[in-house]
């Protein structure tokens, strides 16, 4: 599976379209790394524990999207955007969409 | 008095610890971009070079305030107007995370990285995410 924010693979044409395909995950954050975020609001600097948590939403929205195009028969997802919202206190939404394509290597 | 006396050393202490790990990271972000340089990052998605791989590359960065700039922030937030101390927290996460997406993307052997985004998310009570995502571009005929 191609992933690209671009709108096109290099070296391959579009041979079929399915339209935009969505993966999403609503996470929680953690008590341990709340902990440790507390200390880190009087010193300042990088949450490491979340940034892992972030890192792992998201690939798992990646994951979700991909299993949605590989359903409909695509092997590539083009134009590639993701969003985040806080949509509860504490909880986050990782969301990430693009088209589904199916592509062919240019002869 | 108690309260107060934690107060203020909680402020002296992220003040004097703070500052000094701000200077130290804007030192190694300097660094690390002049080692970078080479690659360039661009946020429009022209491709100019003729046989090629393509990758989606992504990398984050999450930061905390320390406890002097939130309360700095809360008292200039009482009379409005530009808060510095946020907008150098944020400059410095944003360049963290794109100097760790030109890392990967070096790491992968990319020539450049295109379709460049930036995504910003505020995690409540803890600190400010940022998300930035490109495609790396490899030159095959290299």
């Amino acid at each position: 599976m191609t992933l690209t924010t671009l709108e096109l693979v290099p070296g391959h044409k579009i041979v079929e379209h399915f339209g935009v395909i969505s993966g999403s995950t609503v996470r929680a954050k953690h008590i341990g790394k709340d902990f440790l975020a507390g200390f880190k609001n009087i010193i300042g600097g990088e949450l490491t524990g979340y940034t892992e948590l972030m890192e792992e939403s998201r690939n798992q929205a990646i994951q979700r999207m991909k299993d949605q195009a590989l359903q409909k028969g695509a092997n590539a997802i083009l134009g590639v955007r993701f969003a985040t919202s806080d949509i509860a206190p504490g909880a986050a939404e990782v969301f990430a969409y693009g088209t589904a394509v199916r592509i062919e290597k240019n002869v | 008095m108690f309260e107060f006396i934690i107060f203020g050393t909680l402020v002296i202490v992220g003040y004097t610890v703070g500052s000094r790990r701000e200077a130290a990271h804007y030192k190694s972000i300097e660094e690390r971009e002049k080692q970078l340089l080479y690659l360039p990052v661009r946020a429009n998605k022209a491709i100019y070079h003729q046989a090629q791989q393509t990758q989606l590359m992504m990398a984050s960065v999450v930061v905390a305030n320390d406890y002097f700039k939130t309360v700095a922030t809360s008292v200039k937030s009482f009379f409005g107007g530009q808060i510095r101390s946020q907008e150098s927290l944020l400059d410095r996460a944003r360049r963290e995370a794109t100097l760790r997406l030109k890392q990967k993307a070096r790491v992968w052997g990319a020539v450049e990285v295109i379709g460049f985004r930036m995504d910003t998310c505020m995690i409540e009570n803890a600190g400010v995410e940022i998300f930035v995502y490109g495609t790396a571009i490899k030159n095959d005929s290299l």
